[in-house]
Formats: C-alpha cells, structure tokens, sequence
C-alpha cells in the first residue's frame, strides 16, 4: 500500500467517526447542529480524498467530466431545493433525496454487474450486488411514491385493489427468482430485467396501500433499507467506508422507525400492512352523523381569548396544511404582550412527522420554550382558560382512553380538561383514523369553522379592535 | 478475496451494532432532523459513485454513471443543507425569553392524564 492511499484510507476511517459521532451527537437538541456539521465534514473529507485516490490512477477525461457534471448537476439541484423547499413540504423532500439515494446505490450495481459480468463475478459478489440492486430499486420507487402521497399528487389513503395481495407475492417471487438467477449467472441481461422491473414495481405496490398518516413511518424505514443497500453496495466495490456508513443508517434508521411508529402507537407490521390512514379527508361543511355542535363567532372567540389567562395552543396536521404557522405566531405572540400565559401543546405526531410541528413553529419565530411536549403539558390543561384547537383532530379526541375503537390507546392531548376549548377546523371532517371526534359534542367546545390561516388572521384583527 | 470479504462482514457487523447503540433516548422532535441527518449520510454512496464512474468506458455505462453521480450528489448535499436548515430553526433563538410561570408541582404526568 502506497503512502497515499494508505493516508486515504485513514481519512476514510476518519469521515466514518464522524458519521458515528455526528449521529449520535443528533441525539440531543443541543449538540444536533454540531453533529450534523461533524457528519457532513466527514462526508467533505471523504469525498475528497477520493478525488486524490483516483488521481493517482488513470482515469480518462470523459470519466472526470461524467463525474464533475453529474456531481455539479445533482449537488446543485439538491441545494436548490433544500433551500428553497417550504418548510411544510420538508418531509416530501427528505423523501425524494431518501429515493435518489437508492437509486444511486442500485445503479452502482447495476454498472458493477455490466462492466463485470464477462470477465466473471464471483458468486459472493453477485449476491450482495442484487441484494444492492433489489433494495435500492425498492426503496427509489416507494420513496418516490411516499413523497407523491406526501405532496398530493397521489390520493392519501390507502390504495388498495382487488388480488393486490396476490400481485405483491407474485412480484415477490419475480424478484426472488432474478436475483438467484442473476446470482447464479451474472451475464444473464433477462435476470437482470427480471429483477429490476420486480423490485421497482414492488417498491410502488408496497407503499400505494398505506395511508397519509403513516407515511413518516414508512420514510424512515425506506431509509434504512437505503442504508442497507449502500452497505450492500460497499460490498459491491469493497470500499469499508460505504459498508460502515451504509450499515449505521441501516440499524440506526430501523431503530428510529421503531421509535417513530412507538410514538403513534402504531405496530410496523399493522403499518406495513397498511388500510388504516385515509390521508387528507375534509369535505368541507360536511356534517356527519348527528353530533351537535356549538358554533362560535369569531368576535367571542377574540374576546374569550382575549380576557384569559392561561391559553393552551394545539396545532395540528390543518394548520401545518394551511401553512398557518405564522398567523399562528403572531397571534400567540399578540396575546403574550397582553401578559397571557400562552403555551404549545405537541403531540409527539404533530404535523406530518414526529417533530415536524416544532419546526414549522420554529420557523415563524414562535420561541421553542413556549412549545411544551405531551407529558409535560396534560396536567396543565386543568389550569387553562381556553385550549385552541387549530387544525388538530385524533390526537384530541377523547375516545382514544377507551378501548375499542381504532386510536384507543394512541396517547392524545387531554383537551379536554380545559374550561373552554375553541376549535378552528375547516369542516367536521374526519381525521386519519376516520372517527368522529368526541371532543366536538363536548358542551365546553365551540368550532370555528374556517381555513386555519384565514380564521387565524381574523381571530387576530377581531383581538386588535375588540379587546386593544 | 476470501480475506477481504471476512473483513468487509465484520466491518458491516460491528457497524450495525453501533448503528443500534448510537441511537438511544431521542426526543419525539428531533425524529425528524435525526431521520434526515441519517438520510443524508448514506449519500456516502456517493464515493461508491465515484470510484464507479473513474472505472467505466462505454456510452450506456457513462449515462448511467452520470445518473448516479447526479443521484447521489443530490442526496449528499440536498440532505445536509436541509437537516441543517431544520436544525438551524431550532436554535435560531437560544436564549428563553420569559419561560412560562413555573408550574406547579404536577407529579407523573402520565398520571395526571388518566
């Protein structure tokens, strides 16, 4: 081993610490910035160490320029749009870098596998070479249809058609069968199909059937299969530092999709399985069943407001879609000036991702203090005047404490422990889980029946000149 | 070859391994940047890219070497610049105004919710 390549292989155990420690570092709300700067340092360093590698040997200009190109166009496209994404499309878009990157992982194989085959690749080889291609397709097409379900573009519930069952399993075996068949004879270009149309159409069939609530869940996990493929792909190449980053995110990501799924008392396998999550679902004014409800105006809502002196804000999936979050802030902070004890109460799944909510509200300056999480804020909707519901549904809903119902069990805001709750709400639309919400009988509660932006901004000016 | 192998599998075991520790008791709000900081690194396939597009030598491999540059430079740098902006507003204000009045002793809050 050469002196340089020695160095780079050093640098190289170097950028895989600073993955290790960058992660772990994420672990805390203090140290997260730094780590995911210590993470992307070790990338740098990586990345340009092999450039220095591959210096050293011949490599042709068009390769240079293929490399500088593709890394010129696809770093500037993925800079442009982490910039200038909003920030209530961000899980779309982790989703679609999720779904390049294993794209990236299965086309590193699928040219391994073209470039070798008549020379000969071993049997080992082979393997973790169509495990590589297998996965990563997996993961490019459900991420893509993920971030598609995410952005609207496909309906949020789940899709589910007649025999899709049996269809899953017969591509099940398609790709089973292309993958010992491309393992067992690397030169065959029908395996090769075989097992690239199998896994890309499976990655659709596996996400299509499960619902808008969970796709957080399902990101995270295509995550870690991406992780997985990347490691696969080290194998590929034999280059130890994809195999540490791929296999960290690989087991780091399985474990964080536990968590995640934990947190919206859900089990992976139900989710995988899908059927529950009926996405975005607010006809609007459509009443259901026979619940009567209270209906407030919006200048006694100013005034309730307005006069309290404790409010107990709950933000919710309609606000995060209404993109409300700075109506949302300026309101909070207009009742602060007036000396109101305000709070946020964030349900762990608030949004459209466990966390999301807290950086929507970060986003309009709401000051992270003020956001309280669900442990820590349910005894005190006993002490508060108003609790407002702003485009939150099952997370509130009463029902989730007895047993026999879909979200019995799902951890929720005690809402309704407040003396007064104002719900702005667009319709009576469902939720996720399809149910009405008790909340809303509740003889405390009164609805506001509007857009969260709108009934935002005239809750506010109702404030300004009612209450000044 | 053999030999390298054993080594690339205990390299991928053991990196499992601290994959599971490295992630402990995580706050339900970091889920999100934690999910996209571990998103962005597994565009170390990047490297895997690049090695890859030095080796290769005809046209279609070319196409698909520069697809998977694109792809993959995307996911690097698309996913570092993002988890940063999420974490940024985060910490945009460090400094607690006025927390809330104290609350009062309020023992298990997993108690007081039922």
């Amino acid at each position: 081993m050469s002196g340089v390549s020695f160095t780079i292989s050093l640098i190289y155990v170097l950028a895989a610490v600073g993955f290790v420690l960058g992660l772990h570092l994420m672990n805390a709300p203090a140290t997260a910035r730094r780590g995911n700067l210590i993470s992307a340092g070790g990338m740098a360093v990586a990345v340009i160490a092999t450039v220095v590698l591959l210096a050293q040997h011949h490599v042709g200009t068009v390769n240079w320029t293929v490399m500088a190109v593709g890394g010129v166009v696809g770093g500037g496209a993925g800079l442009w749009e982490a910039r200038t994404v909003k920030m209530t499309a961000m899980p779309q878009l982790v989703s679609i870098f999720n779904s390049v990157g294993g794209g990236a992982a299965a086309l590193l194989a699928i040219n391994d596998i073209l470039q070798h085959r008549h020379a000969g690749i071993s049997n080992l080889s082979s393997i973790t070479g169509a495990l590589d291609i297998l996965i990563g397709l997996v993961t490019f097409t459900g991420s893509l249809v993920a971030a598609g379900k995410l952005q609207g573009w496909i309906p949020g519930q789940p899709l589910i058609f007649r025999g899709s069952r049996a269809f899953n399993a017969v591509l099940a075996v398609g790709f089973l069968a292309g993958g010992v068949w491309l393992i067992v004879s690397p030169a065959s270009t029908t395996a090769l199909v075989l097992l690239l149309a199998a896994a890309a159409i499976f990655g659709v069939t596996m996400v299509l059937p499960i619902g808008g609530a969970d796709m957080p869940v399902v990101i995270s996990l295509l995550n870690a299969f991406t992780g997985t493929a990347v490691a696969m792909a080290g194998f590929v190449i034999d280059k130890p530092v994809l195999i540490i980053a791929g296999a960290l995110v690989g087991a780091a990501g399985s474990i964080l999709t536990k968590l995640m799924a934990d947190a919206m008392n859900r089990s992976l396998v139900s989710i995988v399985v899908g059927g529950f999550g009926t996405g975005d679902s607010a006809q609007p004014a459509a009443m259901t069943g026979d619940v009567s409800v209270r209906q407030v105006t919006v200048d006694d809502a100013a005034i309730q407001l307005g006069y309290a002196g404790k409010v107990i804000i709950v933000p919710g999936y309609g606000l995060a879609a209404a993109q409300a979050q700075h109506e949302m802030s300026a309101l909070s902070q207009y009742l602060e000036d007036r000396g109101i004890d305000v709070s946020y109460a964030i349900h762990p799944v608030a949004g459209r991702m466990p966390g999301h909510m807290n950086v929507l509200l970060a986003e309009a300056n709401v000051p992270y203090p003020l956001l309280k999480e669900m442990d820590e804020i349910n005894p005190e909707f006993d002490r508060a005047d108003v609790a407002l519901v702003v485009g939150a549904n099952d997370v509130t809903n009463p029902a989730a404490r007895r047993p026999g119902n879909p979200i019995s069990g799902m951890p929720i805001l005690d809402v309704d422990h407040a003396k007064s709750i104002i719900v702005i709400k667009r319709s009576l639309g469902h939720g996720y889980a399809g149910l009405d919400n008790e909340l809303y009988a509740d003889p405390k509660t009164e609805m506001f029946f509007s857009d969260a932006k709108k009934g935002l901004s005239a809750l506010l000016a109702a404030m300004k000149t009612l209450v000044a | 070859m053999t030999t390298e192998l054993l080594t690339d599998l205990t390299i991928f075991a053991l990196a499992v391994l601290v994959g599971f520790e490295v992630i402990s008791k995580v706050p339900a709000t970091l889920h999100t940047p934690l999910m996209s900081g571990a998103n962005s690194i597994h565009g170390v396939v990047l490297i895997g890219a690049m090695v890859i597009t030095a080796a290769v030598s005809s046209t279609y491999a070319y196409a698909l070497a520069a697809l998977a540059m694109a792809f993959a430079a995307m996911n690097v740098v698309g996913g570092y610049v993002v988890t940063d902006r999420m974490l940024h507003m985060f910490l945009r204000r460090p400094a607690p105004p006025a927390p809330p009045a104290a609350p009062a002793a309020h023992g298990d809050g997993e108690a007081a919710a039922r």
